[in-house]
């Protein structure tokens, strides 16, 4: 198996624990001055990229944990988290604060990214938790046409080259194998992602991020799909708090009627 | 792309869709057709993929169902009685039966080339979610995911911030791909159609990937993604054998599927498959019922479209109770059992 050279893209996004809210003008959510963290599913990306290495699962060894962002100039914040957990180097793709990118655009990125860098294993999160869309991993493998592997919770190297990953699927699990190169998506039952450390971090900071923009990519922001308008979801009431069996039952009842 | 409408072909199925007009629920849509991407499980039509050609009735325009695998033909000829439907394609090759993106992909592709269709529709289920962003890469198409309200022919309706927000997008792509959340999109099972079934093009690729095994739950219980009613536990449970001891048996009384919370699941109290919420299932029951939850946000995204929502909670507090429409305040080792026992004997 040849040296293994990983490529983590991850995405700068409002912190899981907020809740987001609406601007008034119903474009978008807000995200001014509201907490933003590292896509949780990135971080078992980057999470299992170390591991691969610090365990020494890949028979030909990890040459290269680069991490990759597309976002505003604060997306160099989750590199440096990324380095500091134990990637090597980053690449920032520079955007305009306010401004986003469709997942095929980003997929488009990342072929050629792949491409200059050598990658052979491109590690992603299975999806992110603003858009929810789910598709820069597969897209990602169709324009490479490599092998893929979405929603991993396990993935082993063999000495006979070969990759196999376990998926979770509908109604249970699945497991493929393919050799290098692959794309494969991360689920939640993948690993725990550890803490950076305060050492960690103070390293981290001296590790190289490139920084680039779409132009040297050669690439434009082009939006197939017109945002018309974004609003919240009907509000559900919280109905009758009851104490005993009964009355719950008896609500209930009524409930079915209405329903 | 511009030529399209005056290849004989189209000009065919183009007759063919002023046919069909009352079935579309739109203006200007003389050109529209749609191929629904059906799954099928050893021979077997999956149900739940039918929500693909209710979906593709809210568009209008000529509808094709697509169906591949080892033996297809029973699963064709299912899918070919789906009133409204006008042609049932279908590939016969063991290449294609595990559905694995590399091969199942460029089938697609070839397909959607073969018959000019302006739309693709699949379901965001496991399948549709690793194979239809590949097959929009190599078409150059932005997909649109996990669709639930079609409003015309390019507008569609989704939800993101795991559901704390809906967003209306309209597409720009001349090839429309879009995946559908199956709970907003009844499966139709209408069995009076008589389509047509046609063998398609077959590209035979090259599998860079390999099927080893699959690990499936069995259960005698309802599914959990379609059931009308569904038990849930969290947290609170505090163990597997807690959880199987109080849930399932209030589950059975009820005839209702069980699910479970990240919590639940994280700490090894129910099957990963059972995991409803932003990152599992998302389920639109009748009736759920939360015991032990507390309601993060990421579980509520998956289940907040149920017609009743009960809960059952020692802590008065959690957010769960904001959103149920009736919350039982207690202690679920008493109050389940006791509640198991009086629907029994009800």
């Amino acid at each position: 198996m040849p040296p293994v050279r990983i490529l983590v893209p991850i995405k700068r996004v409002i912190d899981y624990a907020v809740r987001p809210r609406v601007n008034k003008a119903q474009t978008a959510v807000e995200t001014a001055g509201v907490k933003h963290s590292m896509n949780p599913f990135d971080e078992l990306s980057v999470e299992e990229s170390v591991r691969i290495r610090e365990k020494k699962r890949a028979p030909g060894g990890v040459e290269d944990i680069c991490v990759f962002s597309a976002g505003p100039p604060k997306a160099q914040d989750v590199l440096r988290t990324a380095m500091a957990m134990g990637a090597d180097r980053a690449i920032h793709v520079e955007i305009k604060d306010g401004e986003d990118l469709e997942p095929l655009t980003v997929a488009k990125l990342l072929h050629k990214t792949a491409t200059e860098q050598k990658s052979n294993l491109i590690i992603l999160g299975k999806q992110s938790i603003d858009d929810d869309a789910a598709q820069t991993g597969p897209m990602l493998a169709g324009l490479l046409g490599w092998a893929q592997a979405t929603q991993a919770s396990n993935v082993e190297f063999g000495e006979d080259g070969f990759v196999t990953v376990t998926k979770e699927v509908d109604g249970g699990v699945e497991t493929i194998r393919a050799k290098l190169p692959m794309v494969i998506t991360t689920d939640l039952r993948l690993n725990k992602p550890r803490y950076a450390s305060l050492p960690n971090i103070m390293k981290a900071k001296k590790k190289p991020i490139i920084k680039t923009t779409l132009a040297d990519f050669g690439i434009e922001n082009v939006k197939r799909l017109k945002v018309l308008k974004v609003t919240e979801p009907p509000a559900r009431q919280g109905g009758e708090k009851v104490q005993d069996v009964d009355s719950f039952i008896g609500k209930l009842k009524e409930l079915a009627c209405r329903a | 792309m511009l030529a399209r409408q005056f290849t004989p072909l189209n000009r065919l199925s183009s007759l063919r869709i002023v046919s069909s007009l009352k079935y579309s629920a739109f203006s200007g849509s003389r050109f529209l057709s749609t191929i629904a991407i059906l799954e099928q499980r050893d021979g077997q039509l999956l149900k739940g993929s039918l929500s693909a050609f209710t979906a593709a009735k809210r568009l209008g325009g000529t509808i094709h169902g697509f169906v591949a695998g080892t033996n297809v033909s029973a699963a064709s000829e299912e899918a070919a009685k789906v009133d409204g439907v006008d042609q049932i394609i279908k590939v016969e090759n063991e290449l294609y039966e595990k559905g694995l993106p590399e091969v199942f992909a460029p089938l697609v592709v070839e397909n959607i080339k073969k018959g000019n269709y302006t739309h693709v529709i699949g379901g965001h289920s496991s399948f549709g979610k690793s194979m239809l962003p590949r097959v929009a890469a190599l078409l150059d198409s932005q997909q649109v995911s996990d669709v639930t309200t079609i409003e015309d022919d390019k507008t569609f309706v989704r939800s993101i911030y795991a559901g704390n927000a809906i967003a209306t997008v309209e597409s720009s792509d001349s090839i429309k791909i879009i995946t559908i959340r199956g709970t907003a999109f009844a499966p139709d099972t209408s069995t009076s159609g008589s389509s047509q079934i046609v063998e398609g093009v077959d590209p035979n690729a090259h599998a860079p990937a390999e099927w080893v095994s699959e690990d499936l739950a069995t259960s005698s219980r309802p599914d959990l993604a379609t059931a009308s009613k569904v038990v849930s536990g969290g947290r609170g449970l505090k163990s597997k054998e807690q959880f199987e001891d109080v849930i399932l048996p209030l589950a059975d009384a009820l005839g209702a599927a069980v699910g479970a919370s990240r919590a639940a699941v994280d700490n090894g109290y129910a099957d990963n498959s059972l995991q409803v919420g932003q990152t599992g299932k998302v389920v639109a029951p009748g009736l759920y019922l939360a015991v032990g939850i507390s309601g993060a946000i990421q579980h509520l995204a998956g289940m907040k479209d149920s017609k009743v929502i009960a809960a059952i909670d020692k802590d008065a507090d959690a957010p769960i109770f904001q959103v149920a429409d009736v919350g039982l305040v207690g202690d679920l080792f008493e109050k389940v059992p006791e509640l198991t026992q009086k629907v029994k004997t009800k």
